[in-house]
């Protein structure tokens, strides 16, 4: 035991073992927050099709080579989807899950052929693996995507707390807040957005294939146990915080890829709050 | 000028109209219920009559210092709130919302106007439940205790009684007459129940292949009225 803890001591001295904790944590913290608003609303599959479209765009930038501007160019394109998304959700002609397929399974096809054009490095098959599965990028990081990492996760965060009580209304009954006068629409937007810049900050911890799983698992353990809006959200949280903790540290010391073991600690998480659960009801 | 006319509505989806030139009244403390058979455009009506649907032709008018979005709405259970975890009191809460305007949280005045509806309803021992777990008359009084939160003036029912069971249903009736007579709250109900409609109403307003808008004991004596309530009044 005190051999793991020296280890984790060791390692915890390098700047980007810090910093990979720092974005991972308000990472996981923001993406949580709307993950209950997204199951509830049946957007989950949302937040999944824009996962692709971030994939995408990370190819996008890759072979445009802007290294610098990679991060906003990812985030505008994304949001863009996420408007358009949410817009031909709306539209009778082509049904919302059929528009979000089309998008998501587009976005992958293109980002991996332009990857394959354009190689950037010797080893396309390995960084087609980091973006979708986002193997060693968390630890990579450099001090800027760290500064705006922190900033957006600061924005999300408020923007949240302030918009709570309309997130609720419009979540529960969306015809109800229209008709007393909240602009639902433009919230179902906020919403959307919000969730693309998520899924943008999330790529660096998890990779686009398994951002879903950071959005879905906390709220979903979070509803097995407890029964308000406001307990569920802050447990969601919680357990959001202190899985992708575990999940980072464990992949430290045992050398596993970081996403995959954020996701299985929530898996596992996930599992034992379903049996509490159970053993409530009876 | 009466709390709410509509003149000359034509309503419904794409251009496509379900009904015309609809025009009636309703005025302070009437108690109007809306008849008609399935798909005659009731849904509809009262959709466009929130703002939530743009009428094809004709207007809304809202009178006596009421606002289009100061109306309390009961809307039909969605599938959506069937499994969400909410505590009676958030959701009774949330139907303070039209008064937040721009203000992200609630105040004590509306955390108390919650409490008052809820003690209205009955449901006041049930504020920390989750909803959920409630019976589905309760769920239906706690959606009327938010529409309560809503409004001072008019409440739109959508069918508050469909699935609840007999005993249930005519408490749900008594409760309705009281918001009524004792709080002089205004009520339009969409209803498929053409025995109670006449019972408690005040008046009717049959949309369909005819249209009959009066008094509840006018709509008795009319030809529609009269051929409904002769076969054991169940309109479908």
């Amino acid at each position: 035991m005190s051999e793991l803890l020296e280890k984790l001591v060791f390692y915890l001295s390098f700047p980007f073992v810090r910093r990979a904790l720092i974005v991972g944590v308000l990472v996981a913290l923001c993406a949580s927050l709307l993950g209950v608003t997204l199951v509830l609303k049946r957007f989950s599959f949302i937040g999944d099709g824009l996962s692709h479209v971030a994939f995408g765009a990370m190819a996008i930038a890759a072979v445009l080579k802007v290294t610098d501007l990679e991060m906003p160019l990812i985030l505008a394109i994304t949001v863009l989807c996420a408007v358009l998304l949410l817009k031909t959700g709306q539209n009778t002609k082509i049904r919302g899950d059929a528009a979000v397929a089309m998008i998501s399974v587009g976005a992958l096809a293109v980002g991996y052929l332009l990857m394959n054009l354009f190689p950037t490095s010797s080893n396309i098959s390995g960084d087609v693996c980091s973006t979708l599965f986002g193997s060693t990028s968390i630890l990579t990081l450099s001090l800027t995507e760290v500064i705006l990492s922190i900033v957006l996760s600061a924005v999300v965060v408020a923007l949240f707390v302030l918009l709570y009580n309309k997130i609720f209304a419009v979540t529960f009954d969306e015809n109800f807040a229209r008709a007393t006068g909240t602009p639902a629409g433009a919230y179902n937007l906020m919403i959307a957005v919000i969730v693309a810049v998520i899924i943008v900050l999330s790529m660096n911890l998890v990779g686009s294939l398994l951002i879903s799983a950071l959005v879905i698992f906390p709220a979903l353990s979070a509803m097995r146990l407890f029964r308000s809006f406001l307990s569920v959200t802050v447990c969601a949280a919680v357990l959001s915080i202190v899985c992708s903790l575990l999940g980072i540290l464990i992949s430290v010391l045992a050398d596993t890829p970081v996403g995959s073991t954020v996701v299985v600690v929530q898996i596992a998480v996930f599992a034992v709050f379903s049996l509490i659960g159970a053993l409530q009801r009876r | 000028m009466a709390l709410l006319s509509c003149r000359h509505l034509d309503l419904g989806y794409e251009g496509q109209a379900i009904l015309k030139d609809l025009s009636f009244e309703v005025n302070t403390g009437d108690y109007l219920c809306i008849v008609g058979e399935n798909g005659s455009g009731k849904s509809t009506l009262m959709k466009t009559i929130l703002g939530l649907t743009p009428p094809l032709g004709g207007r809304v008018e809202t009178g006596e210092g009421l606002r289009q979005n100061q109306i309390g709405y009961l809307p039909q259970q969605t599938l959506v709130q069937r499994d969400f975890p909410a505590s009676v009191r958030e959701i009774v809460l949330s139907g303070c919302q039209g008064r937040l305007g721009l203000r992200p949280f609630y105040r004590r005045s509306d955390r108390e106007r919650a409490a008052r509806a809820m003690e209205e309803m009955d449901i006041l021992s049930l504020a920390d439940s989750c909803y959920r777990d409630l019976s589905g008359g309760q769920q239906q009084r706690v959606l009327l205790a938010r529409a309560l939160c809503a409004t001072e003036k008019l409440i739109l029912l959508d069918e508050p009684v469909s699935g609840l069971d007999p005993r249930v249903t005519a408490e749900m009736y008594e409760l309705i007459r009281r918001i009524n007579r004792e709080s002089g709250i205004t009520v339009i109900m969409i209803s498929h129940d053409i025995t109670a409609a006449l019972k408690y109403a005040s008046h009717i307003l049959h949309i369909g292949t005819s249209v009959f808008f009066g008094t509840a004991a006018q709509y008795r004596e009319s030809a529609a009225g009269r051929f409904l309530t002769d076969t054991k009044g169940e309109a479908r």
